[in-house]
């Protein structure tokens, strides 16, 4: 019976602290059953989010350690220090209270970015035919699997220097939908993504594609907005 | 800063470094052989006075880097001093302005003399 | 909607172990470096307008060990920032697919070498 985990929660809103809790180690426990345990038999009035459990939602994302992971998939013997734990809400977003926060500008961002297909056909028209195999297709391939998690928006430190920065999710998202060939506002998203708070203010940190729970690397999409940016601004069509 | 303003800068300095990556190397190569070579400056301004090739190649490299630079000062100063706006522009447009007149002044010297 | 900053948490040094985010912080310094230096590069160049004499006199100086250590440092700079300068261009231009951090490593470690050995060749 190895010695029970001692696992520091932020308390509190934007203004809290750090409070120590005990909680007894299981064989192949992730972050999230730390949490629920200190919820369930603890501190009832820990605040903190979840849905699946299993991997497939994004709900759980928050700071572990300092590090942004979904606390559902992360085992405690892959990031314990001896036997503690810090858990922490995600950075760049206004905590709520506890782990949670909200997530509103993070979603505004998405939309400002023009993260809504539109097109121009409607049901009397047949199906619009593209192949896996296609270029465009198959560019986005990865990056069409983002569900929203927010863990490489918190993990992103232009946009902690950049308040109005998109961020990564939001720069991807225009991505995929730039390189979809049914979509007629092409001209409009360039627009709104180019720019001091778009794909220029992009560094390069990586650190988005080292985060992703899914693997996506939107620092690949925001240089293909670079450069799509690039070409529409030489030839007039960006404004 | 319109968008297609902020997209023609970052082309401008992705342009620019890649014409100054290629700069660099052959500078440093040049530096390289004089002074392993024990040049005086005697020596030194003897093959740069009226050297036009020489002094086309400096040119491009000033000019390069006239356009690199301050665009590169502009982010950081955006990001860590949080200066944005007119007083910016104004004060890296005087950087570019300083770079290129003492950049080109000393090609000028050690071509014309 | 604006947010106040102060309602947020900020990272810290344990989110930035990355070496994109290395490779990043080395470009960016390496760059303000170069940019202060240039300036008195081009004035120093600009002195042999008054002729060899001059020039001569400044190059006299630079046999200092000062000066070497100095000039050293500044190669290790200028190529650190080009090798920062070509990944970035790779990632933004290039056709690359997950083993980017590879580059990433090999593009430093190589503009560090380069660095340092021309730096010692040409001081020496």
């Amino acid at each position: 019976m190895s010695a029970p985990l001692s696992v520091k929660i932020w308390r509190g809103g934007a203004s809290g602290e750090l409070v120590a809790y005990e909680v007894p180690r299981r064989d192949s426990q992730t972050v999230l059953d730390v949490v629920t345990y200190v919820q369930r038999s603890i501190d009832p009035t820990l605040s903190y989010r979840f849905s699946c459990r299993v991997g497939m939602c994004g709900s759980c994302a928050m700071s572990v350690n300092g590090v942004a992971r979904w606390t559902c998939r992360t085992h405690v013997s892959k990031v314990v220090i001896g036997d503690t734990l810090e858990l922490a809400p995600l950075s760049n977003l206004p905590i709520i209270k506890d782990l949670t926060t909200d997530m509103s500008a993070f979603f505004d961002k998405w939309a400002a970015a023009k993260g809504q297909f539109k097109g121009d056909s409607n049901r009397r028209d047949d199906f619009s035919d593209i192949k896996p195999s296609s270029p465009e297709r198959k560019k986005v391939d990865a990056a069409i699997e983002c569900i929203g998690c927010g863990v490489c928006y918190a993990s992103c430190d232009t946009v902690t220097w950049r308040p109005d920065y998109l961020g990564p999710a939001a720069l991807n998202r225009a991505w995929t939908l730039a390189n979809d060939v049914r979509d007629t506002a092409q001209n409009e998203r360039l627009r709104a993504v180019a720019g001091d708070a778009g794909c220029h203010a992009c560094h390069t940190h990586t650190t988005c594609s080292e985060r992703c729970p899914k693997g996506i690397e939107p620092t690949a999409g925001i240089s293909g907005l670079k450069r799509m940016a690039a070409r529409a601004a030489i030839r007039g069509e960006l404004d | 800063m319109r968008a297609s303003t902020q997209a023609k800068l970052w082309y401008a300095q992705r342009i620019s470094a890649m014409v100054l990556a290629l700069c660099v190397l052959v500078h440093l190569v040049t530096i390289l052989y004089a002074m392993r070579g024990g040049l005086s400056a005697t020596e030194i301004l003897a093959r740069t006075r009226g050297n036009s090739a020489f002094a086309l190649f400096y040119v491009v490299f000033v000019l390069s880097v006239v356009v690199h630079a301050p665009i590169g000062l502009a982010r950081i100063a955006e990001e860590w001093l949080n200066w944005r706006g007119r007083s910016l522009h104004v004060t890296l447009a005087a950087v570019a302005i300083l770079l290129g007149a003492t950049g080109l002044r000393a090609v000028w010297g050690v071509y014309a003399g | 909607m604006p947010v106040s900053p102060s309602s947020m948490r900020r990272n810290d040094w344990r989110a930035r172990g990355n070496v994109g985010y290395i490779a990043f912080i080395v470009h960016r310094v390496s760059g303000v470096a170069l940019a202060l230096f240039l300036p008195l590069h081009f004035w120093a160049l600009g002195t042999s307008l008054q002729g060899a004499a001059a020039l001569e006199g400044f190059l006299r100086w630079t046999d200092m060990p000062m000066f070497k250590l100095a000039e050293w440092g500044l190669v290790v700079l200028l190529t650190a920032h080009a090798g920062g300068g070509v990944r970035l261009l790779i990632i933004e231009f290039g056709r690359w697919q997950g083993p980017r951090k590879r580059w990433i490593g090999a593009a430093i470690v190589a503009s560090a070498m380069v660095g340092i050995l021309l730096g010692a060749i040409m001081t020496a």
